[in-house]
């Protein structure tokens, strides 16, 4: 554990000592700020509950995209500069190192999530929301940042550099994000496993009206723990491909 | 401390090393020598625990690299070809970060950090940022992150890559320095470097070991093949001929006029003949003004062993 917090610490500072981390948290909060205010808030009048399921469900897609830019390059930048050898020969698991990586990226997108209060907080200001619903909504963002880094995460780990694990990493997001869609056309049993798989529409919407469901949070845990466990699989692998 | 048994591994169908064996003892210097892509960082990186061998065993301090990888990387120490370093970081925080990695005491970090500097000479660059140092700098933090766990085994690929003269001088310094204290095993395809620090080669060529030993070993093995230059004065008639009778000369080739008054034979042997050969040309009345050998001492052996690709023999 103390090597992963290790290795989490590291990637935690480099974020903040490189413009990536900068670029990414105020891209994110910029388009989050933007969306907030051209669809969330405007328009006809609403009732307090409903800005904050649109806030969430604008603020879904920008977790998951930062997540996917977050984690592309965890495990693939260390390839392109010769720093994978490091974990390779010493005294640390494959485990630890992926569990780290994944640890860095999701407090960095927790802290992203963190400066976008601001934008709910307004909703208090004029109206009256439940504190229930807004922490809802912000776990159901955290689970969906943490399943795009997890999945992206395994992208950079079989990929060769950063761009092919940002595009790998986007087209197995985009593939689990749109599942609910497949899963209208095609007929049954694939479904209802098509829907149950889908990381947005059938677990993501109670969350985001304030209902935190015991199955939708195993859900999430469980597919983002399925990618961070096929990560640690693939760099065990490579001592085998060389 | 290191034992290799007929290890060969394969990329795909590629045969990157081939049923190679080998001893290293506690406390020596050896070199693996070899043509780049000959096998030589396949070798290392299988001792580093970073690859698997396909076939044959690997154990260092008793560790099978198969079985217990986690144990071996405990004691070594490895400096690939390219550091790794993070650019964005300090010398110091990078080698505190990399003594965490490699189970150093957090009580005894700053203390080790402190002495690997001080032995890598870095002292002076500790708060500079990786990314502003010179290559020599580079590689000696890269050398610092290999020893800051205080490693038995020391594995260094290509140590003096891309450095100048006077960086290859202070890099060979600072092996020379760890003699006795880690076992090194370093990799090169630059002869004299390795023939000056270590204490004995392994020649690898596509992929096989094709022989190893001491440097006067490796020499006095090659001494019945010899080739031998002779300067005499300038011969009147046929004598190169003469010496073709001599047995164990395989072959003679006449230089005329190489300086005024100066002929040169270019002797092939199968043999140390030198006594024989100067005996001839002195009994002909010929003037010997001097004999060499033409096979430039250990660099001609690993030609030549390199070209004729021969099997792995013990000295």
């Amino acid at each position: 554990m103390s090597k992963a917090l290790l290795v989490a610490g590291r990637e935690l500072r480099s974020f903040f000592s490189t413009w990536m981390g900068y670029i990414i948290c105020a891209a994110a909060l910029f388009i989050d700020g933007l969306l907030f205010n051209a669809f969330a808030i405007s328009g006809t009048p609403k009732f307090s509950a409903d800005v904050l399921a649109d806030f969430f469900y604008f603020a879904s897609g920008i977790s998951i995209v930062s997540g996917v830019f977050l984690a592309m390059r965890l495990i693939a930048e260390e390839k392109q500069n010769g720093t994978i050898v490091l974990f390779y020969t010493s005294p640390i698991s494959e485990r630890q190192l992926i569990y780290g990586k994944f640890l860095s990226a999701l407090i960095f997108s927790l802290i992203i999530l963190f400066l976008s209060l601001y934008m709910p907080a307004l909703i208090f200001i004029n109206g009256k929301v439940s504190l229930g619903h807004l922490a809802s909504g912000y776990l159901v963002l955290s689970f969906l940042g943490a399943t795009a880094i997890a999945v992206t995460l395994f992208a950079s780990t079989i990929s060769p550099n950063q761009l092919i694990a940002g595009v790998t990493g986007a087209l197995f997001t985009v593939t689990l994000l749109v599942l609910w869609m497949v899963s209208e056309i095609v007929e049954p049993p694939f479904k209802d496993l098509f829907a149950y798989l889908s990381i947005h529409n059938k677990h993501f919407s109670p969350f985001s009206q304030g209902i935190v469901n015991t199955k939708d949070v195993i859900y999430y845990i469980s597919i983002t723990v399925f990618f961070l466990e096929c990560s640690v699989r693939a760099l065990e692998a490579r001592r085998w491909r060389g | 401390m290191i034992s290799v048994e007929k290890l060969s591994k394969y990329y795909g169908g590629f045969r990157a090393i081939d049923n190679v064996s080998f001893r290293i003892n506690e406390g020596e210097i050896v070199g693996l020598l070899g043509l780049n892509g000959a096998g030589k960082s396949t070798i290392l990186k299988v001792l580093g625990c970073f690859l698997l061998p396909s076939d044959g065993k690997a154990s260092v301090a008793g560790f099978s690299v198969d079985e217990n990888p986690h144990e071996i990387r405990k004691l070594i120490g490895y400096l690939p070809d390219t550091p790794p370093l993070y650019d964005e970081m300090t010398v110091r925080s990078y080698l505190e970060y990399v003594a965490k990695l490699k189970n150093v005491p957090s009580n005894r970090v700053k203390e080790r950090v402190e002495a690997v500097m001080a032995q890598t000479n870095t002292s002076g660059v500790q708060e500079k940022r990786l990314g502003e140092l010179s290559h020599g700098f580079r590689q000696r933090v890269g050398i610092g992150q290999a020893l800051v766990h205080d490693p038995k085994v020391l594995i260094l690929d290509e140590p003096i890559n891309g450095l100048d003269p006077v960086q290859i001088v202070e890099m060979r310094d600072l092996i020379i320095s760890l003699k006795g204290r880690y076992t090194v095993v370093l990799s090169s395809h630059i002869l004299s470097e390795i023939t000056r620090t270590c204490d004995r080669i392994l020649i690898v060529d596509k992929g096989r070991l094709v022989a190893e030993g001491t440097e006067a070993q490796l020499q006095g093995r090659m001494m019945q093949n010899m080739k031998l230059s002779c300067d005499v004065e300038s011969l009147q008639g046929s004598f190169d001929s003469e010496l073709r009778k001599l047995e164990g000369v395989t072959g003679v080739e006449l230089q005329r006029g190489v300086a005024a008054g100066t002929d040169r034979l270019l002797i092939e042997t199968d043999r140390d003949v030198r006594a024989a050969v100067a005996a001839k040309i002195v009994g002909a009345g010929v003037g010997l003004l001097g004999m060499t050998r033409a096979d430039t001492g250990l660099e001609g052996v690993f030609m030549k062993l390199i070209k004729t690709g021969e099997e792995r023999s013990h000295v």
